[in-house]
């Protein structure tokens, strides 16, 4: 295809399973609709071609319509329809309804919360070992525009607003939620491949709402585990450095 | 029987002759303060017209922004912001919502509803004027302190801090001042504006259901009624339950501003280093609010086009329209439907994951009646004998965009694929092939056809032919990439999106569609030449230059004030073309008030056509 060969196409296969089973639905009905598609342009383009090349003195047909046809294009494109509608209920269902989130996630629980705010994101982690509470606790730890996940497993956490509403958009995951404020909605997602991902924000915010630029670093649970260390070592510096390390 | 007459009023009636003398009125009464439905019609008309030329200037800003980013705007540019022409980021948010609310609210629903409803309802269903005359000349003149108050809104928080929320007007965004530099007064202004040209279209809408439940000619029936009247019917009644609900929340919006409510705002938000907000509200309800409204309002911007097309159609084609009832049932639907579609629009906004289940049954259904109108439109094309002239090229226009509209709509009813595809550019490509690809084509040809009736005169097929096809380029080229945009995961609303690395290759591609709205833009020249061009030096023509059924071409063009010279009877449907009847008189069509043709003559041009 043209598109796809120019990369006019998704920004790469989707990295997450669901996103993949997004993907899967976005074929099928992007096969559904191409004949569509193309079967009624081309009945357009027939019927006018054939109407405007009438021979002189030759009329047009005398009729009503037909309620055979009229049966047929009414319960044939119903049940197209409803068939879309029920086969993608189940991964709506595992996206957004959270007794269909993977267990695993129920067991866990939200691992950190995002709170988007005018014009950047910032994350909240609970100290090691501890779960995450609504209210923040002394010991959290704090980062801006960057989000540390491990790989291979699912991930849930909360997402908030400080200010107006936001959501959260990673492309490549094919994840979008929008924050609103007053509410605490949790997400989650999977990424089996360790790499950068892409964090936006897909909802109008002002002026700065094209700047909301973040990444997602997928990487091993112990890599995760390293990056909160040193992240709380960074936060927990109080700027006095022993004489022997200054040399 | 009335036959096809020159152009000259008719003052032999004893009737139209009295009754003009009864309203000796002066210039202002006549053409500027007008109860006249014509003259409101075409008021409405000529200031949608130029509108569109506003939103259409505001839309290139928005291109050049994406084509060329940061870089000053030629021509425009200048004009715009009184400086060099570069687009910041706050102006360019403004642009966008701009040129939506202009878009919407003073281009395609004044268009349909004000100039179309307004002109053709008392002429097609064999009226004299409206109901509530006085209510009507209303609904236009609220539309100028409603364009003041979306011109006060550009400039009433500085040179650069337009409305800035969107034209959805989301809260936190426009229920806090503080909020972006677009969020104070020009948000205030934006939503009087709001208010008033809703003003407008309920006065209209309460005239339409009344004029059309209790003004037909005798022998119009309900199911003899063109589908252009029933869809000005159903999009009325549309508008008057749905309408209130916008305008209570649009107050409850100007109540959290300048009030101290807390209707949509929660408790501790703090934007901009404000005060923490008292809060209790709840930002959703504005979503629910608005979209109740706004999701109607689509088909309001929708259905009166589906409505003129088919008339089009069918006269163009020489042919009765495809099922006649099914369009009348499915445009019911549709409305119907429509009311219980809006959560579609809020799929990820954090609403019960269990409503997006419903919603998106109900979405999938309302493609339902859209799909039987397309078909129903080829099967009236299916064995016609086609006029192929600008106006016909316009109507087929609308339906091959309609196609591509409503498929591509079936990706963001399907919940989990719209996960993607919200607020991306494919949304942005779905609602210009509606409301763009569909609306203004249907409009187009509206225009063309009635021209005759407004002045009594043809508008240039040539050059309307051009305009046709420099539009249709230029629209496909603009929008069709709009959905490898979306695909590729370009959001809406980005002052610059290549700041995002995965979006950089799309430049070339932007400015690709630019250059195509470009074209797009300057071919609307066409069309205004050709109006302004026409309407005093067009070709003279007669009452029926297009041989078509409908009681407004038995009237003369322009009709008189009181529009018939003889009260029109209605004897049969509006689509009777090459009927047997009709060729009994020597015609492939037969006007709604032509009397029965005798049996005996059907049966002698049935024989005579066998031969």
């Amino acid at each position: 295809m043209i598109a796809s060969s120019n990369g006019w196409w998704f920004p790469g296969d989707a990295m997450s399973p669901l996103g993949k089973r997004i993907d899967e639905l976005f074929y099928l009905i992007l096969g559904i609709v191409t004949v569509v598609f193309v079967g009624t342009q081309f009945a357009l383009g027939y019927v006018i071609w054939k109407g405007a090349t009438k021979k002189d003195g030759e009329s047009a047909e005398f009729s009503h319509g037909s309620h055979s046809l009229e049966l047929i294009w009414t319960i044939v494109p119903a049940f197209v329809l409803v068939f879309i509608a029920l086969y993608q209920m189940d991964v709506w269902a595992e996206f957004r309804v959270q007794s269909y989130y993977p267990e695993q996630t129920q067991e866990d629980g939200p691992k950190f919360e995002v709170t988007a705010r005018q014009f950047e994101w910032r994350i909240r982690y609970p100290e090691a070992g501890q779960p995450l509470k609504n209210q923040p606790e002394p010991q959290d730890l704090y980062a801006v525009n960057e989000i540390h996940v491990p790989t291979g497993r699912p991930v849930k956490f909360n997402l908030r607003t400080d200010d107006v509403q936001h959501a959260f958009f990673a492309p490549e995951l094919r994840v979008k939620q929008d924050a609103v404020a007053g509410l605490i909605i949790p997400v989650w997602f999977e990424i089996p491949v360790a790499g950068e991902y892409q964090l936006l924000c897909a909802e109008l915010c002002g002026w700065g709402h094209y700047k909301m630029r973040a990444i997602i670093v997928a990487e091993p649970q112990d890599k995760v585990n390293e990056y909160l260390a040193r992240l709380k070592e960074d936060q927990d510096f109080d700027g006095v450095v022993k004489d022997a390390e200054e040399e | 029987m009335a036959t096809v007459t020159p152009a000259i009023e008719s003052h032999s009636d004893g009737h139209a002759h009295g009754h003009e003398h009864h309203h000796e009125i002066g210039f202002i009464k006549k053409y500027v303060f007008s109860t006249d439905h014509k003259v409101i019609g075409i008021q409405f008309l000529v200031t949608t017209m130029l509108m569109l030329m506003v939103g259409g200037a505001l839309a290139l800003a928005v291109r050049w922004q994406l084509a060329f980013p940061w870089e000053n705007m030629p021509i425009l540019g200048k004009i715009f912001t009184g400086e060099g022409g570069q687009i910041s980021p706050e102006f360019y948010t403004m642009l966008f919502t701009m040129h939506a609310s202009v878009m919407i609210f003073l281009v395609i629903i004044p268009v349909l509803a004000g100039a179309f409803g307004n002109f053709l309802i008392p002429l097609q269903i064999g009226a004299d004027d409206m109901a509530f005359p006085i209510w009507n000349m209303l609904s236009y003149w609220c539309m100028w302190p409603a364009m003041a108050c979306f011109a006060i809104s550009f400039v009433a928080g500085g040179a650069t801090a337009g409305p800035a929320a969107g034209w959805t007007s989301y809260p936190l965004l426009s229920a806090l001042v503080n909020a972006a530099p677009g969020s104070g007064a020009a948000q205030t202004w934006w939503l009087f504006g709001l208010t008033l040209v809703g003003f407008s279209s309920m006065m209209g809408s309460v005239n339409y259901m009344t004029t059309i439940i209790n003004m037909r000619a005798p022998g119009m029936t309900m199911f003899r009624m063109p589908l252009t009247i029933w869809s000005m019917f159903i999009t009325a009644i549309l508008q008057a339950f749905a309408l209130p609900v916008l305008t209570a929340a649009g107050f409850m919006l100007v109540a959290d501003r300048m009030m101290g409510t807390c209707f949509f705002i929660p408790a501790g938000i703090i934007v901009n280093n404000a005060e923490p907000t008292v809060g209790g509200g709840q930002p959703l309800l504005w979503q629910h609010l608005f979209w109740f409204y706004s999701h109607p309002a689509v088909y309001i911007m929708l259905l009166p086009a589906m409505g003129m097309v088919s008339d089009i159609l069918s006269c163009m084609c020489r042919k009765p329209i495809f099922g006649y009832k099914p369009m009348v049932y499915s445009m019911s639907a549709i409305a119907g439907l429509g009311f219980i579609v809006w959560g579609h629009h809020m799929f990820t906004s954090g609403m019960n994951p269990a409503l997006g289940m419903t919603f998106m049954t109900s979405t999938m259904m309302i493609a339902l009646p859209s799909a039987i109108k397309t078909f129903n439109w080829i099967g009236t094309i299916w064995g016609g004998r086609v006029r192929f002239n600008a106006i016909f090229l316009n109507c087929a226009g609308f339906v091959s965009m309609f196609i591509v509209g409503g498929l591509s709509g079936i990706f963001m009813a399907a919940v989990p694929v719209d996960i993607y595809f919200h607020d991306t550019y494919f949304i942005v490509a779905h609602f210009h092939y509606v409301l763009f690809g569909s609306t203004l084509f249907g409009v187009f040809a509206a225009i063309q056809f009635w021209f005759p009736k407004m002045f009594g005169r043809l508008m240039n097929d040539t050059v309307a032919k051009w305009h046709f096809a420099l539009t249709f380029i230029g629209f496909n080229g603009t929008f069709f990439p709009m959905h490898l945009l979306g695909i590729a995961g370009m959001p809406r609303r980005y002052a610059d999106p290549y700041l995002h690395p995965y979006l950089e290759h799309l430049l070339p591609m932007n400015q690709f569609m630019t250059i195509s709205a470009v074209l797009m833009g300057v071919a609307q020249f066409l069309l205004l030449g050709n109006f302004a061009y026409s309407v005093f030096m067009g070709k003279k023509t007669g009452r029926n230059p297009w041989d078509a059924n409908g009681l407004e071409w038995s009237a003369p063009s322009p009709p008189g004030h009181g529009n018939f010279d003889v009260p029109p009877v209605c004897y049969r449907g509006p689509y009777e073309y090459s009927s047997p009847e009709a060729k009994a008189i020597g015609q492939d069509f037969i006007l709604q008030t032509e009397p029965p043709v005798d049996a005996s003559k059907i049966a002698a041009s049935d024989t005579k056509n066998v031969h």
